[in-house]
């Protein structure tokens, strides 16, 4: 399997700001990458060293086995961009935006511009002025899906989308996934990244904190269990990977490593387990521990704010 | 909570908004007026020679349409005359573009809405707005009169010349008040009230024209439409002559009336929309957007056939009065030292038309900033990511901006030479001198085009600066140009303006020299901002 991008040691400064800093980011073909990171990561900057709008400080980037710097007219004919902020020229409609793009790019295909305009309910003849945020978004996203193009980098591109339309969208990443088609997904829309999302990265501060399938990310944090026994509950506390423990006699609530849950239910067993409901990580637990500035030692997320 | 809530607040913020473009306004303005206070005394030292000026002032019909009616043989009275071009246009430029930034841009934006959600009235962000305005123009208006009691002027011709100035700024501040509910967009809103200023500009023009000379002859009395422009108000306060008071009734009461009608508008339509409705566009693109330079050309095309227009009128005009100006000018040998010392040497009428010429070639690098300027408003908007992100190198986009501000600079001063011809032929009955008119406007295009480099390089290495400096290039090349040899300023410091280098044609020969230097200047900055905006990062804002 080839990789389409393939970021190392990226760093970009704006001044005193180190935006990326050693980031890494390597994204296979053929599949969407979701690229997830709280606010002012680092997630468009790196969208933008990969555009060659901006050029970084020191590291390696190669995108479709080019430099985006330095071949970035001849890459852009390979890939489509949505940025997160539509800005537009408010006096063009939006299908003269659309057909503008389109052509900068290398071309679109007329009759699937026409289809996308309808599945997105997306009036071309109203000026840009007039549109609202999700309808600036739709010119910009009817504009790359009618391209034909290896790479698609998509930044934040449904933020302002209604639930109809974001299955559009949705519909439309599977499409070209399925033509074989490559996806880089900015987004902070769980559920979207999770219906999506063949691997995902996480950055913060301009680092990458952690890569991987969704399972494996899943693999790394903690099940939550709530167990009622015969006898009263000891022992518990003194136990590796065992976080959150609240004892009430014969009762107990803890959350465990996935690598700790083994021996954890060992340990219960013999105090005579009446019921017990183990809770899975949700997307959002792992994504609030890996945003949140108390990263416990897990061994992939070593402390990223470390400059 | 009334709808004025906020009022303050807002005032305050857009003061420390404007805390470093305001005063450069006002310093420049009050530079412009002190530069004529010192020079003036120096230029006519005894009363015959002031007396000598004035009476042309009242009879010269390119005194008359430019400075307005002429008011008497007294050095406040020349000094103003010979400042009113500027301080008329750029006064309600600076209030009209303060006014529009505050409300239509805020709206355009989205901080309109954003502030609008807070403890903010209706009316606040307009208030506020025009709070602003009509501070910074009574402040201008003491900074005027200060520096003409400075330069021992009389102190209530030089209270009322500072007046008829502020009047005439607040005046405007209620015109960009309605066009900035009316236009949708902040460029409409100055567009309309720049449109305005033209029109009044032109109506008091036509005034002054068809007006007379009073029994003094050092005076002129100026026509009826002249009272119908709010440009003429400020010359038929007549400072340092009658100094008219009642006549600041006027823009008062325009200002006014128009801040009323603004309040009504304001009340009836939604935020961020204008009153002038939106059309529906193409559903397809036409061919001929569809590559950056297409793009550019859309962009542009609205501003370039304002200017074409401008210009266009203005030429008829400069052509018509060159031959009124063989007639009267002949009559004084003074003047035609004066033509001659900007036009150069030769026959009166080449003279003149060369001053025309060379004052075409420095006002058109006016639409060459403006042009060119776009370019960086691309970038700072952050259209030109998503046109970088096609298969578009740098250096097309760029240049595909320089491209149309080239081309419509060459359009604009063959259209000036043409008009200017055509104007000259229609009533001397002479063809012969549209060619040479032609010619010697189009002459003029490397010092403009030198210039338009400048503001290419500037657009490239200081993005974040480009706006200030370019027209503060431009303000720099037009007073050197005006005062710079009243001033008698050292050689190395007009040299710095390429129209210093302009050839003066048709009244001498054009060579080829310094225009071959002027185009290679402006080849190279455009070539060193090209390989600079290949390697530099995109910045917005």
């Amino acid at each position: 399997m080839t990789t389409v991008i393939s970021v190392s040691n990226l760093v970009k400064t704006f001044g005193p700001t180190r935006a990326l800093d050693e980031l890494d980011l390597s994204v296979r073909a053929g599949e969407v990458h979701g690229f997830l990171g709280p606010n002012g990561a680092g997630k468009s900057t790196t969208i933008r060293v990969l555009l060659g709008l901006l050029r970084a400080d020191s590291g390696a980037a190669t995108l479709l086995g080019g430099d985006p710097w330095r071949d970035a007219v001849a890459l852009h004919r390979r890939l489509a961009y949505v940025p997160g902020e539509v800005n537009l020229w408010p006096n063009l409609s939006g299908g003269e935006v659309i057909d503008l793009l389109g052509t900068l790019r290398g071309g679109l295909d007329p009759s699937r511009r026409r289809k996308l305009l309808e599945r997105f309910e997306l009036d071309p003849t109203k000026k840009v002025r007039t549109y609202s945020k999700g309808n600036r978004q739709k010119v910009a996203l009817v504009a790359a899906f009618s391209s034909d193009v290896e790479l698609f980098l998509l930044d934040e591109p449904t933020s302002g989308l209604d639930p109809l339309m974001e299955a559009v969208f949705q519909e439309c990443v599977r499409e070209v996934k399925e033509a074989g088609r490559t996806v880089l997904l900015s987004s902070h829309i769980l559920a979207e990244v999770e219906a999506l999302c063949d691997r995902v990265s996480i950055i913060r501060e301009g680092h990458n904190v952690e890569s991987g399938t969704l399972a494996e990310l899943r693999h790394l944090t903690r099940t939550t269990i709530a167990v009622e026994t015969d006898r009263p509950l000891t022992g518990l506390a003194e136990m590796a990977g065992v976080h959150d423990l609240i004892v009430e006699g014969t009762r107990a609530k803890f959350d465990v490593d996935t690598s700790g849950l083994g021996r954890a239910l060992e340990h219960l067993t013999p105090f005579g387990i009446r019921t017990l409901t183990s809770t899975p990580p949700t997307l959002e637990e792992l994504f609030l521990r890996h945003y949140g500035d108390e990263l416990v030692g897990e061994p992939a997320a070593t402390p990223a704010g470390a400059r | 909570m009334s709808a004025f809530t906020g009022t303050l607040r807002l005032a305050r913020l857009a003061l420390r908004r404007d805390r470093v473009q305001l005063p450069l306004w006002l310093a420049g303005i009050t530079l412009v007026l002190w530069a004529n206070a010192a020079s003036i005394p120096e230029f006519y030292r005894t009363g015959t020679e002031l007396a000598a000026q004035a009476s042309i002032e009242a009879s010269n019909i390119v005194s008359l349409v430019f400075n307005g009616p002429a008011l008497g043989a007294t050095l406040g009275a020349v000094t103003l005359v010979e400042s009113s071009f500027l301080l008329i246009v750029l006064v309600p430029l600076m209030t009209a573009m303060l006014v529009v930034r505050h409300t239509r841009q805020n709206e355009e934006t989205g901080r309109a809405e954003m502030l609008g959600a807070t403890v903010v009235g209706r009316h606040a962000t307009l208030t506020a707005a025009l709070l602003m305005a009509v501070a910074t123009n009574v402040v201008l208006g003491l900074l005027l009169a200060a520096t003409l009691i400075g330069a021992d002027l009389p102190t209530s011709g030089a209270l009322a010349a500072g007046a008829s100035i502020a009047a005439l700024g607040i005046a405007f501040a209620g015109i960009a008040a309605v066009t900035a509910q009316v236009s949708g967009s902040a460029r409409g809103a100055n567009g309309i009230a720049t449109a305005v200023l033209a029109g009044a500009f032109v109506l008091r023009a036509i005034g002054d024209a068809i007006g007379h000379p009073a029994a003094s002859g050092v005076e002129a009395v100026s026509g009826w439409p002249s009272w119908l422009s709010p440009l003429g108000w400020a010359h038929q306060v007549r400072p340092f002559d009658d100094n008219r008071w009642w006549v600041l009734l006027l823009p008062t009461a325009l200002f006014l009336l128009l801040v009323g009608v603004a309040y009504v508008l304001t009340s009836h339509r939604d935020v961020g929309t204008g009153m002038l409705p939106v059309r529906p566009g193409p559903a397809t693109a036409p061919r001929a957007l569809l590559s950056p330079l297409g793009l550019a050309w859309r962009l542009q095309r609205g501003v370039l056939a304002g200017w074409a227009v401008g210009v266009g009128l203005m030429g008829v005009a400069m052509g018509v009065i060159t031959d009124e100006a063989d007639q009267i000018l002949g009559a004084s040998e003074q003047v035609e030292e004066v033509i001659a010392q900007i036009g150069g040497p030769g026959g009166l009428t080449d003279s003149f038309l060369a001053a025309m010429v060379r004052l075409f070639g420095i006002g058109i690098a006016g639409y060459a900033v403006q042009a060119l300027l776009r370019a960086r408003a691309e970038e700072a908007s952050g259209h030109v990511e998503v046109v970088l992100a096609g298969s578009v190198s740098r250096s097309r986009w760029l240049l595909g901006h320089v491209t149309c501000a080239v081309l419509g600079t060459g359009a604009l001063l063959l259209l000036a030479g043409l008009t200017t011809g055509l104007g000259y032929a229609l009533v001397s009955g002479e063809g012969g001198r549209i060619g040479p008119i032609v010619g010697a406007a189009l002459a003029q295009a490397p010092a403009t085009l030198a210039l338009a480099g400048f503001v290419v390089l500037a657009v490239v290495a200081v993005p974040r600066l480009a706006s200030a400096l370019a027209w503060a290039a431009l303000a720099f090349c037009l007073v050197l140009g005006q005062i710079g040899e009243l001033l008698d300023l050292p050689r190395a410091v007009m040299d710095l303006s390429p129209f210093t280098h302009a050839p003066a044609a048709p009244a001498e020969d054009v060579t080829a020299g310094p225009l071959v230097a002027l185009g290679a200047v402006a080849l190279a900055l455009t070539a060193v901002s090209v390989a600079l905006f290949r390697r530099r990062d995109l910045t917005a804002q």
